[in-house]
């Protein structure tokens, strides 16, 4: 059984029809078309799917969709206003925090949150905030770079 | 085919639980099992009751609903106490999500929260009314719960420590929790909670009675420490063998008495 669910997805109000028992991951990718959040392990551990629902960040996969409702759903999608990226995605392509690219679009989110709490992390808070995601492929510390460089690039604007 | 049944009170929730049905939480375990398919329930309930995330404080006595969330319960002064443990949770997405009622029924190894409160003695109040022992809860699992009933902790007196291989964020080798109650400066009634070492987390009895009249010190725990496994089958996973957790087990719990820094 399909039921109707409105919500805010990167600004825009947003009405889709949802499967009975549907993750919000699911509805996003396939429901909205955004296929910014990825879908890691379904269970939780990775972090790929990571979107911010009240500016917080959750697992999509494991977000039952209709219960965005009403709500506010943030993904790596929206994050550049037009051809002009975000900060971190700027200062994550500058400092090669992306290399598959799987884990990235979960990064840039958790970042998101991290920055837009705590403009200025030190590393081991950073270090905290994407300790959800998991990259396999750069070590984090190109990633951990990255978002610390976009918060002075943030601070200095 | 999987039916949401979504329902504004806890108790019009509670009444729809059968043995088909699972109550969806904050989801981190739940929709787990959707996504990998599980055709033991054919229903979710859940509720958008309120009042299953509120905090209530008495004095030293504190109502905790089981929708309280680990993020929750990092921003509550009146929980500060309970902040190293739901720390230990996942990472902050899930933080945000995994509740104090789910940690409960949180499959090994998980449910680090749940070593906290057994070791405080926390009561879980069900919906139905009924009150009942943390302990007792884990040993049947089953029913809604409303709350958990806890009682402040004094001084330095709460102990938690979770051991894991990554950091900051790594599923548990082990986690402990003591409560070293005190009186005329020796042991009493003290309160020993593991978790991963068993199939739930578990109070330590053998531990428990052989710090009950010791002084909190090296020579004062000895035979704690020779008991720290005692009546304990550990589980082996892909974490760790049932046989380390055993090996390392004594080391942990001195660290955790004592108040050693880990390296």
């Amino acid at each position: 059984m399909k039921s109707p669910v409105t919500f805010r997805l990167n600004g825009s109000e947003t009405a889709v029809f949802v499967d009975s028992g549907a993750n919000l991951l699911d509805v996003l990718r396939r429901g909205c078309g955004d296929l910014s959040p990825k879908y890691g392990c379904g269970q939780g551990s990775c972090g790929a799917c990571t979107v911010l629902i009240g500016g917080e960040p959750h697992v999509s996969c494991l977000v039952l969709a209709e219960t965005v409702a009403g709500r506010s759903v943030e993904t790596t999608g929206g994050l550049s206003n037009g051809p002009d990226l975000h900060p971190l995605q700027r200062a994550f392509i500058e400092g090669f925090a992306a290399q598959c690219g799987y884990c990235t679009p979960g990064m840039l989110m958790s970042a998101k949150a991290l920055l837009d709490r705590n403009p200025s992390p030190t590393r081991s808070e950073v270090e905290e905030a994407i300790s959800g995601n998991l990259c396999r492929c750069t070590g984090y510390e190109p990633i951990i770079d990255a978002i610390l460089e976009a918060a002075k690039q943030r601070g200095a604007a | 085919m999987l039916e949401v049944q979504t329902y504004p009170t806890v108790g019009e929730a509670a009444s729809a639980m059968d043995d088909q049905a699972r109550f969806l939480g904050g989801g981190t375990l739940i929709m787990n099992r959707v996504n990998y398919g599980d055709r033991r329930f054919n229903r979710i309930v859940r509720t958008t009751d309120a009042s299953l995330s509120e905090i209530r404080v008495e004095g030293d006595r504190l109502e905790v609903g089981a929708g309280v969330t680990m993020a929750a319960i990092l921003a509550s002064r009146d929980l500060d106490f309970l902040s190293p443990a739901a720390r230990a949770v996942g990472g902050p997405a899930i933080r945000n999500m995994a509740s104090v009622g789910g940690n409960l029924m949180a499959p090994h190894p998980y449910g680090d929260l749940a070593v906290a409160l057994l070791a405080l003695d926390a009561v879980v109040r069900m919906v139905s009314g009924e009150e009942l022992s943390l302990e007792d809860f884990l040993a049947r699992r089953n029913g809604v719960v409303r709350s958990l009933l806890i009682r402040r902790p004094r001084g330095d007196e709460f102990r938690f420590r979770k051991v894991s291989r990554v950091k900051p964020k790594g599923v548990s080798v082990m986690s402990m929790a003591a409560r070293l109650t005190r009186s005329a400066g020796r042991l009493s009634g003290v309160r020993v909670a593991y978790g991963a070492m068993a199939s739930t987390p578990v109070r330590v009895r053998a531990v428990e009675s052989a710090l009950e009249g010791v002084s909190l010190d090296h020579a004062g725990i000895t035979a704690a420490l020779s008991a720290a496994t005692e009546g304990l089958d550990p589980p082996d996973d892909p974490i760790a063998s049932g046989w380390y957790r055993r090996e390392v087990a004594p080391v942990h719990l001195r660290r955790l008495l004592l108040g050693e820094d880990a390296r």
